[in-house]
């Protein structure tokens, strides 16, 4: 089934973000995440009739976000993959308007884990595979993934320092972005390493944060307040859970999520004009940059150097400043979503890329374990 | 009736069996009865065909490591995680004992041994090849 063009995004916000204080709960910041979605699209609550979230805290989120918010679904998707899980909304909320089981679908996250104390993360139960090595998770993973293309391919930490400069440019043009001191890649190599070749600075930010996108039919978003943002492709894929039994720790299930989501757009990587790739640590752009086309696999290193990704470069990867420099609340699939339709919207000030049409939001989870893709354009490439 | 009754004693958990063979110092994998294919974890199907015929088998606990990565933490010697290819086929997490956490590279040739883990349960560890 091709839903190209079918539904749009018309209402994003975030929450607060970085450190929201004691006290306020994950629910709390759906709540004003919500509120100002509504509030962007120029729709009521009442309006509501799918619910889609994914939580790290509530075992039942659509459950929870209902109860909060008082809405009374008649759809309700908690798909849990991570934090691509909200791209993964996108596609899914387009089927089910598509097909009559809603009309207005919100999807909805929040985390407090900053103002809790620390990172909060899923736990699965303890296996006699991984769990004797004590790999500290999820960075380990990510690290022998690097390790792996680093020797294949020779990508070097300086290469991957690159990334998180690039992020932190961009993030020096965003308000909202929790890092926006200066940083050189000197200072990413000299950082103290957490699990070898990955140190802080190539990790994402701990902090709080949460969001929200109301989704509808392509006609009833012609009459609401802001530009409609299509979705014009959307794919998933997911070949591992655990990083041992990834088959090729230097080729991620994007590959397949990207070529479904850009079959069904009729898009190609050089059609895209702004990249939104999660970076959950540095290594993540690289990957994604070769997966999803943009650069020979292998090359992602050598692509991501001089600049290239940063403001003023050839693309535009992650111009709210990222995962690693903006904000990531645990999970921040929906946040980079959100950052996508504000491009394509021209709502970027001192970022934004000129004459943003088509946009590629692509979300991981796990241990590069799902990946979800999903291509967004403006009414004017539909 | 033979299948029958085969079908009626309890099969023993494929973790319990793979914890078997560890107490007694052997590293087990499985081997698809129908597809050849090399299986690990230890499953109760295989997840390349979805056949329920796999059987034990014993690795000769050589292998290369894949993947590694040196853990730091305050107040203690950094630890290694390491993903190694046996030469039978299938891959594992592990850790390589004999060498600094942070030496060792991708590529070198590793012998399985049994260490105790923290609850006493036997773990599958590797150490370097003697060239």
């Amino acid at each position: 089934m091709s839903t190209r063009g079918k539904a749009a995004i018309v209402g994003a916000a975030e929450s607060d973000l970085g450190e929201v204080g004691p006290g306020f709960t994950p629910l709390d910041l759906i709540g004003q995440a919500t509120e100002l979605a509504l509030a962007d699209a120029g729709l009521e609550k009442s309006d509501v009739d799918g619910l889609f979230s994914a939580s790290v805290y509530y075992q039942m989120p659509t459950l929870s976000a209902g109860e909060y918010l008082g809405i009374r679904p008649r759809y309700s998707d908690a798909t849990m993959m991570g934090g691509s899980s909200f791209v993964s909304h996108l596609l899914h909320a387009t089927a089910a308007i598509e097909s009559g089981l809603c009309e207005v679908a919100l999807i909805t996250y929040g985390s407090t884990q900053l103002s809790e104390g620390g990172f909060r993360g899923v736990s699965d139960p303890p296996e006699p595979y991984e769990t004797p090595y004590g790999p500290r998770y999820p960075v380990s993973m990510y690290a022998l993934a690097t390790s792996r293309h680093m020797y294949e391919y020779g990508t070097t930490r300086g290469q991957l320092a690159e990334v998180a400069v690039a992020a932190r440019e961009w993030a020096k043009l965003n308000p909202k972005a929790f890092k926006r001191e200066d940083l050189n890649v000197e200072d990413v190599l000299a950082s103290r390493m957490v699990s070898s070749p990955l140190s802080i600075l190539d990790c994402c930010l701990v902090t709080d944060g949460g969001g929200a996108l109301l989704v509808t039919s392509a006609e009833r978003a012609k009459d609401l307040r802001k530009p409609s943002v299509y979705l014009l492709g959307a794919g998933e894929a997911h070949w591992h859970r655990n990083i041992s039994q990834m088959p090729n720790l230097t080729v991620t299930a994007a590959a397949d999520s990207g070529r479904r989501a850009y079959e069904m757009a009729g898009v190609r990587p050089e059609e895209v004009d702004v990249v939104m790739l999660y970076d959950a640590f540095t290594i993540n752009p690289i990957l994604f940059l070769e997966d999803l086309g943009f650069c020979e696999q292998g090359e992602g290193g050598s692509f991501v150097k001089d600049g290239r990704i940063a403001p003023g470069g050839e693309l535009p990867v992650n111009t709210n400043g990222g995962g690693l420099s903006y904000n990531h609340p645990g999970m921040y699939g929906l946040l980079l979503v959100i950052e996508a339709v504000r491009q394509l919207r021209g709502e970027c000030g001192e970022r934004q890329v000129g004459g943003a049409e088509v946009a590629l939001a692509h979300g991981n989870g796990g241990v590069l374990s799902s990946q979800v893709t999903a291509v967004l354009g403006t009414e004017s490439v539909l | 009736m033979e299948e029958l009754s085969e079908e009626m004693v309890p099969a023993e958990a494929p973790a319990v069996t793979y914890r078997r063979y560890l107490e007694n110092g052997r590293l087990g994998y499985q081997h698809c009865g129908d597809c050849l294919a090399t299986v690990f974890y230890p499953r109760v199907l295989c997840p390349v065909c979805g056949s329920k015929a796999l059987e034990w088998r014993e690795s000769a606990g050589r292998g290369t490591v894949y993947a590694t990565t040196a853990m730091y933490s305050r107040n203690r010697d950094p630890r290694n995680v390491v993903l190694v290819d046996l030469d039978e086929g299938f891959r594992m997490m592990s850790r390589v004992e004999d060498v600094p956490a942070e030496e060792v590279e991708i590529g070198t040739r590793v012998r399985f041994e049994v260490r105790q883990g923290e609850e006493d349960e036997p773990v599958a560890v590797f150490v370097r090849e003697k060239s």
